[in-house]
């Protein structure tokens, strides 16, 4: 049992990882910089240290910063949310050698799923599909042009070190590939330090969809549900619903085993996601990447299954048994996340700002998890995540209905969001059907 | 004479163009970046940079002046 946690991350997923573990009796400690102090997450943690400026080179990414907040507060473990140290294999280790527990999965399943290249080798190697593509990364853009004449356009250009869909481009011919390549390259250096670039068939109309997986303290690895996550703009998720529609009993089944596959592969405990994409006629998918750590989308997973995965990630961190019936997983109706951006709803372009009102729903079925309250304020330096509004409700029909009036609920005010677009959205023939894929943005912006 | 302004709040990644420079339409004149995205200022018709007003690393508000583009080629 852990007796005290820190948690190196900010907005909704600090407030939503300190809002378990008070709840299970934890000593609270959050980080933040000077930009954040006046948010949520600092002033509901039983403790809160000052990171520095709002930069997160100078504050959330500082890992002897975030290590020495831990030593001053005297805090066992470190929660490190999603992005920022999360998936940062280093880091994982320095915590390990101040003697504190992490909460995630060992060092080497961090190193072994972040570079995508060679997480894909070794998924092939263990069984599970993957999409047609480079086995090692590209020396230059003329290596990528041969390795497309082998493989076939349309390509997808990624960045070897990458996440979050930067650097990402789809390439039809040798001219948009040539383009794509030095824009995910020099994308791919300055955000992920590593210029490392491959290729990957591109699949199109496919789902993107994902299994939330859990390794256990005793090497068992399961499967707890699937999400969609298609509902896309500039390859970042904006919705995700579960179960996922258009996919069968037989491919979720597979899905699943192969997804326990890969996590065992790499010896995974603690929960991790595989990211996969569908080919929804076929029935057929292919492994994408792994996310080692805690999904921003994890709630849904939640609502049906009715398992508090960061509690379940604490008890995994701590050496215990999970508190459910691992063969008893069953999940309940459907639901959905509609992810609030600080954004304006048509272009989807940024809008920081002081938030002057702020209401949220409330009702049975209805989870708000937020990092803003009134009077806050939306800076720059930090993604646009202002909260995650999901949805529970016996059947997809009902939860889309529920979720629509929570939408027009949801007051916001002072700067832009995309509640108008989840409106839209949630009203669009294409998405109801349940028959989108990851364009559905761009067809209900370009029609 | 052509002003292009910031839409939005950002800071000011790249500057893509010294004065003088011949743009043409799509042309990549500024980039900006705000909230972990990158938002390029495009040229909306072929012309000549006269002014750069703004420097990498600056920080802009919306409405402000980024730079001035002389009268479309």
């Amino acid at each position: 049992m852990i007796r005290s946690l820190l948690v190196a991350n900010r907005g909704e997923i600090a407030r939503r990882i300190l809002r378990t573990a008070a709840t299970m009796g934890v000593r609270t400690v959050a980080v933040h910089s000077d930009a954040d102090t006046e948010l949520p997450f600092v002033r509901e943690a039983d403790e809160a240290v000052l990171l520095g400026p709002a930069p997160p080179q100078q504050s959330y990414l500082d890992a002897a910063k975030v290590l020495d907040a831990a030593k001053r507060t005297g805090a066992e473990a470190i929660h490190p949310g999603y992005g920022f140290l999360a998936e940062n294999a280093g880091f994982a280790q320095a915590v390990l050698d101040a003697g504190l527990v992490w909460v995630g999965p060992a060092p080497a399943a961090i190193e072994a799923m972040g570079d995508k290249v060679n997480a894909r080798n070794r998924m092939a190697a263990a069984g599970v599909p993957v999409a047609a593509g480079t086995a090692e990364p590209l020396a230059d853009v003329d290596a990528a042009v041969v390795a497309a004449r082998d493989l076939g356009y349309p390509l997808m250009v990624k960045a070897a070190a990458g996440g979050g869909g930067i650097g990402m481009a789809v390439a039809r011919d040798e001219e948009q590939l040539r383009a794509a390549y030095v824009t995910a390259r020099s994308r791919a250096e300055r955000f992920f330090s590593s210029p490392a670039i491959f290729l990957e068939r591109y699949i199109e109309h496919a789902r993107h969809v994902e299994v939330q997986v859990l390794g256990l303290a005793d090497g068992r690895v399961v499967a707890l549900g699937e999400r969609d996550c298609s509902v896309q703009r500039r390859h970042q998720k904006v919705a995700e619903e579960t179960p996922g529609p258009g996919i069968g009993e037989d491919l979720r089944q597979r899905m699943f085993k192969g997804a326990v596959r890969a996590a065992e592969a790499v010896g995974y405990r603690n929960a991790g996601t595989i990211e996969c994409l569908v080919d929804p006629v076929a029935q057929d998918y292919v492994f994408l990447e792994m996310n080692t750590r805690l999904q921003v989308e994890h709630p849904i997973t939640e609502l049906v299954t009715g398992i508090d995965l960061v509690a379940e990630q604490l008890r995994v961190a701590a050496g215990d048994e999970p508190s459910f019936d691992v063969d008893g997983v069953r999940p309940r109706g459907h639901a959905i996340e509609l992810r609030v951006y600080a954004e304006d709803p048509k272009r989807f372009l940024p809008s920081p700002g002081p938030i002057t009102a702020w209401i949220e729903p409330v009702g049975p079925g209805i989870r708000v998890d937020a990092g803003y309250a009134a009077g806050n304020s939306v800076t720059l330096f930090y993604d646009p995540l202002l909260a995650k509004l999901c949805v529970q409700a016996a059947t997809r029909a009902e939860a889309l209905d529920h979720a629509a009036d929570a939408v027009a609920e949801f007051r916001i005010e002072g700067i832009k969001t995309n509640l108008p677009f989840f409106a839209e959205l949630l009203d669009d023939p294409r998405f109801r059907s349940g028959g989108y894929d990851t364009t559905l943005i761009d067809q209900m912006h370009g029609s | 004479m052509v002003e292009i302004r910031a839409e939005i709040a950002a800071n000011v990644w790249q500057v893509q163009v010294r004065e003088g420079a011949v743009v043409a339409v799509g042309d990549s004149l500024v980039i900006l970046e705000s909230m972990k995205m990158e938002i390029p200022v495009i040229a909306e018709q072929a012309s000549t940079v006269e002014r750069v007003e703004v420097a990498e690393g600056q920080s802009v508000q919306p409405g402000d002046l980024l730079l001035i583009l002389g009268v479309p080629r």
